[in-house]
This record gives structure tokens, C-alpha cells and sequence, in this order.
């Protein structure tokens, strides 16, 4: 129950985000979720996209260095106090949130949000206990 | 305004060339039997070279004899070299490198007093004498700067003050309340101390005349800026642990090269690719040896340091051999911030820390304070989808250059294939000083 997340390595100078996303583009990549942590030397771009496999391959054949880690990815209602409802059952249950980001669906009045934690084992159990909604990679293409 | 010229030991130091030259022929003749008698790494090199101490005769002889090099030193580390027993040494001092590269070397009481002795010309020369307050902020301790420098205040009879490196304020305070006239440093803590003293426009409260600067390179222009900013003359001082510390050489009132104490040190140049020594006035990688040490005594040892030697008349009235500034080095060392770096090390620990060895360092001078930046290819080995894990990866690898060098190095992590891969030498280090 968990989907890939593409972490990239970019420099932090001016225009390597834009060759990155040229590359997308120039192989019809279209990114689901994304996300920049980022340093004054460098940055970690976060990238969620329905098909990581040929992601994977186009990074590799460009130089770039790149990580596979699966996250949760986790559907609220799009309103006021979703998110804090499964930051608190994820915190009575001392699961501590390494990252997260957001992205939403405005058709279908869902968010999703991204969670990226020690045990997803753990956390899966414990927001499926509360019912709440987890998408899977086969699913991601629904969204 | 024409000071007088003042000497520790004018009978020395004003020598004619003749007395300079029966000091030298004696002093080797003797040296290298000392050496050949109890130091058998000496005795096994000359050896193999099908030499014995009856063929040194004069200095016309030296050239028979085979260079030392630092890997000699290293090899021979700690007591290889030792020519006297531990007994009757005093101190030892030991060189900025770290555990692969550290020498140690030994003085005999007498050693250290020479070396003094040496100091106190350096700081004569800089026109100090017994009423001067001569404030040392070289670093005290294994480095031969503080102790050094310290030997040859004593020597003269000056008020030393030991401030040693470190602690801006201190220092400035002092400076101030105590009346420090002559100031031992680096160049660029000498500058550094120069900007702050400006900043907090406390120039009319300093009492400096003199500085002996030196552990480092520096131009002539970073000289004149610290000249105009404290209202001094700064003098050049050259040395090396190996040989004694600094005093090897220094500057006189003329500032047109360091007078060698050749009464303790015969200089040479070498071409550094053949080994040949090369006529005065030729540039050239600069020979020590040293014939009056008792406890570590090197003959031929390879600076690897670039000069020019020159006999010409000295205004000062001084009759030994000067040496130009250091031009430049016959290896890939670096000096930074007055240590010695070699991009060896730092390869050394990017490869501990699972790093690739396709690297490039970086020396700039920023404010004249030295900086060191290790540029490092990412690998997917390194890399991680955590920040606090990339960060505490980084400050791992900050703090294995700072074990290796002494020094903080900082860290940027690029993209890979990013370093320049050239066709035949890697360009492993960019030096945007322009120091020579």
C-alpha cells in the first residue's frame, strides 16, 4: 500500500531545475506530486509519477543520481481539519513524519498527501484501523 | 626618515663572504660525520651511493651528497633521523601535516638556542631591540611559529607577549594597553588584525612599528595594504620545521629578499625535475642543509619550495646569500591558512567516507583570510531521500577533513560528471589566490 517516490539530486544554481524538468518534458514524463528540499549548495527534488520504472531510466541514462523510497500516499477530503486528523492519529501513535507534501485533485474534492515515515508497516496499520483511504502505485493513475 | 640598521651579531651577520665560506667547509665536513656516525639511515643512504664522510671536504663536496625528501622523513619517522640520544634532547616541534605526513623533529638545548639566535637577527633586522614589546601571535605549541619567534624576543631582551593565535579581541586589547610595538603572525592575521583595527578605528591607539610575517604566502600588494592600514614596515620571515622553524631566512630594511643564515644553513637550488644544481640567479627548487644541528640534522633536504638565490651587495650591510619569495612549489602542496595541505589527504579521506575520487579543491582568499572548498561528486551510494541524513553525511565528511588537515575545508556536494575529467592531468586543484 505504499507508491515510489523518485528522490533527485540537483545543484543549487541557477537553471539545473529547469534542465530537469526539460528532460521530462522531452520524454512526455508528467509528474503526479512534487516536492524541493533544499539547501544552499543542493536540493532534493521529491517526485511522484505513475510510471517510476521508465522515470527511473530516463534519470539514469541522464547522470542523474537518484533514490527509490516508497511513501505513503494518503487520501483526505479536501476541507479544513483532514490533515490534522491523520497528523494526530499518527502522532498518538509515535510515528514520527520524516516529510511530507501535499497535492490535490479539485474534480474529485480529494487531497493527497504524502507522508514519509520511519515504519510504513506500522502506519499503515494504524490509519487503515481509522479507515482512512491509502493509495496503492497501481492506483495512482486514478487520481 | 632613515632608521638605523641594527644586528644580533654583527660579526656574523656581516661576515665577509671568505669567514662565511671557512664556516661552512668546517661546519659540513663535520656535520657529515656526524650523521655518517650515528644515524645509519644516513650512513646506509651514503652507502649506497659509494660515499664516505672523507669525500665531503668542503662545500665544493656537497653536491656528492644525495637529497632527503619528505618521504625520507616520513619513512624515517619518529627516531630514524635522530642524530643524538633522546636524552639530550629538549623539545620537539613538529610540522602542520597530520598522522601520514607530521614530522617531528628534535633539539639538543644548544639546537634551540641556534635557532633562536636565528630569530633574534629576524627581529633585529625588523629594527627591534631590548626596549621593544614584541607581541607573537603565531600559534604556540607543535607549530614552530610561537616558539620560535618567542626564542628570538627572549634573545634580544624585548617584553614578550605570548599571545599565540586566536582571540581577536584579546589581542587588539593588548596591543593597546600593553604597547606592542613589533607584531610575529601570519600575513593574513596580520591583515585580519588590520581591517578590525580599522573598523573599530583604534589605529591612533596602537604602537606598532614592525611586523615579521611569514608561515605563509603573500604578495607584495597584501603587503603594502598591511604596511599603510597599521602604519608599519612588514617584514618577510622564511623557515620550515624540518629545517629549524622560522628564521631560516629573513627580511632586512631593503625588503628585496630574506637573508639566509648561511653560518647554520647551506642553500642551494636545484632543478627540481634532474636533480642539478643550478647557478645564482637561477630559479630553482631551494636545498637545505643544515650544519649546525645536533639532534636532526638534514643535508640536501629538498624544500620543494621555488626560489632565486642571489649574492648581490645588501644595503643593510648584511653578507649572507638572499632568497626571492617562494615562487611557487615543485610539488602539488598547498599552504593554507599557514598549514600544509596535500590534495593526497584529502583523497585519502573522501575514500574512507565512500566518496569517488573525482574531486577538485578549491583556495580562494577572501578578505585576505584563507578558504578552502572540497568539491565532491554525488553518488547514489550518498545519496538519500533525507535531509537530515545528507547533512549528517556532510558534517561526517566536514569533520574527517578537519581531523586530516587541521583545518576546516567546506564541503559541496555537486552533480555527477560535473568535475572536469581532462585528457591527461586531473586538475585537481584551482588556486584562485594568484599568491606568486
Amino acid at each position: 500500500m505504499t507508491v515510489k517516490q523518485i528522490s533527485v539530486f540537483v545543484e543549487n544554481t541557477a537553471g539545473k531545475l529547469a534542465e530537469f524538468t526539460e528532460v521530462l518534458c522531452k520524454h512526455n514524463i508528467n509528474m503526479r506530486a512534487l516536492s524541493l528540499a533544499d539547501t544552499r549548495d543542493f536540493g532534493i527534488l521529491r517526485l511522484i509519477v505513475d510510471d517510476s520504472y521508465t522515470t527511473a531510466c530516463v534519470l539514469k541514462e541522464e547522470n542523474y543520481v537518484f533514490s527509490i523510497t516508497k511513501v505513503l500516499a494518503v487520501a483526505i477530503p479536501d476541507e479544513p481539519g483532514s490533515l490534522n486528523k491523520i497528523l494526530g492519529i499518527l502522532g498518538k501513535n509515535g510515528i514520527n513524519i520524516e516529510y511530507t507534501y501535499a497535492f490535490n485533485h479539485k474534480s474529485q474534492g480529494m487531497a493527497y498527501m504524502i507522508f514519509r515515515v520511519e515504519d510504513n508497516e506500522k502506519a499503515i496499520e494504524v490509519l487503515n484501523k481509522e479507515g482512512i483511504k491509502i493509495i496503492d502505485q497501481d492506483h495512482l493513475h486514478e487520481i | 626618515m632613515k632608521s638605523m640598521e641594527h644586528y644580533y651579531q654583527p660579526e656574523i651577520e656581516c661576515a665577509s663572504r671568505e669567514q662565511i665560506k671557512a664556516w661552512q667547509d668546517e661546519r659540513l665536513v663535520k656535520q657529515v660525520r656526524h650523521v655518517y656516525d650515528s644515524v645509519p639511515y644516513y650512513r646506509k643512504m651514503m652507502e649506497e651511493k659509494g660515499i664516505t664522510p672523507e669525500d665531503i671536504r668542503s662545500t665544493e663536496d656537497l653536491h656528492k651528497l644525495p637529497f632527503l625528501t619528505k618521504e625520507d622523513l616520513r619513512k624515517a619517522y619518529p627516531y630514524g633521523l635522530l642524530a643524538k640520544p633522546l636524552s639530550d634532547c629538549v623539545r620537539i616541534q613538529s610540522t602542520s601535516g597530520t598522522t601520514g605526513r607530521r614530522v617531528v623533529a628534535f633539539y639538543t638545548q644548544h639546537d634551540v638556542d641556534l635557532w633562536d639566535e636565528c630569530c633574534a637577527r629576524a627581529i633585529m633586522a625588523a629594527g627591534g631591540t631590548k626596549e621593544d614589546v614584541v607581541h607573537v601571535s603565531y600559534g604556540y605549541g607543535l607549530f614552530t611559529g610561537g616558539p620560535g619567534l618567542n626564542g628570538g624576543s627572549h634573545k634580544v631582551g624585548c617584553l614578550t607577549l605570548p599571545m599565540s593565535s586566536g582571540n581577536t579581541d584579546r589581542q587588539i586589547q593588548f596591543m593597546c594597553d600593553l604597547g606592542s610595538t613589533i607584531l610575529c603572525c601570519t600575513p593574513s592575521y596580520a591583515a585580519y588584525l588590520a581591517e578590525n583595527i580599522h573598523e573599530r578605528g583604534l589605529q591612533d591607539q596602537i604602537k606598532l612599528k614592525a611586523g615579521i610575517f611569514g608561515a605563509e604566502a603573500w604578495t607584495e600588494e597584501m603587503r603594502q595594504d598591511i604596511q599603510e592600514k597599521l602604519g608599519i614596515k612588514a617584514y618577510d620571515i622564511y623557515g620550515l620545521t624540518e629545517i629549524s622553524g622560522p628564521g631560516v631566512a629573513f627580511e632586512c630594511s631593503e625588503q628585496t629578499g630574506m637573508h639566509i643564515n648561511e653560518d647554520h644553513f647551506i642553500a642551494e637550488v636545484i632543478n627540481p625535475v634532474t636533480g642539478e644544481v643550478l647557478p645564482e640567479g637561477e630559479k630553482g627548487e631551494l636545498v637545505f642543509t643544515s650544519i649546525t644541528k645536533e639532534a636532526f640534522p638534514l643535508l640536501r633536504y629538498r624544500t620543494r619550495d621555488i626560489c632565486v638565490l642571489t649574492r648581490e651587495k645588501c644595503s643593510c650591510g648584511r653578507t649572507h646569500v638572499k632568497m626571492s619569495k617562494p615562487m611557487g612549489r615543485s610539488d602539488d602542496m598547498l599552504i593554507v591558512k599557514g598549514v600544509n595541505v596535500f590534495p593526497s589527504q584529502i583523497e585519502t579521506v573522501l575514500l574512507n567516507k565512500g566518496y569517488p575520487a573525482n574531486y577538485q579543491i578549491i583556495v580562494d582568499r577572501v578578505k585576505n583570510s584563507d578558504q578552502i572548498e572540497v568539491q565532491v561528486e554525488m553518488t547514489p551510494e550518498m545519496f538519500s531521500d533525507s535531509m537530515g541524513k545528507m547533512d549528517q553525511r556532510e558534517n561526517e565528511l566536514v569533520n574527517a577533513l578537519k581531523a586530516m588537515l587541521g583545518i576546516y575545508a567546506k564541503v559541496r556536494l555537486v552533480a555527477p560528471k560535473t568535475i572536469a575529467r581532462s585528457e591527461g592531468k586531473a586538475v585537481r586543484v584551482v588556486d584562485k589566490r594568484k599568491l606568486y
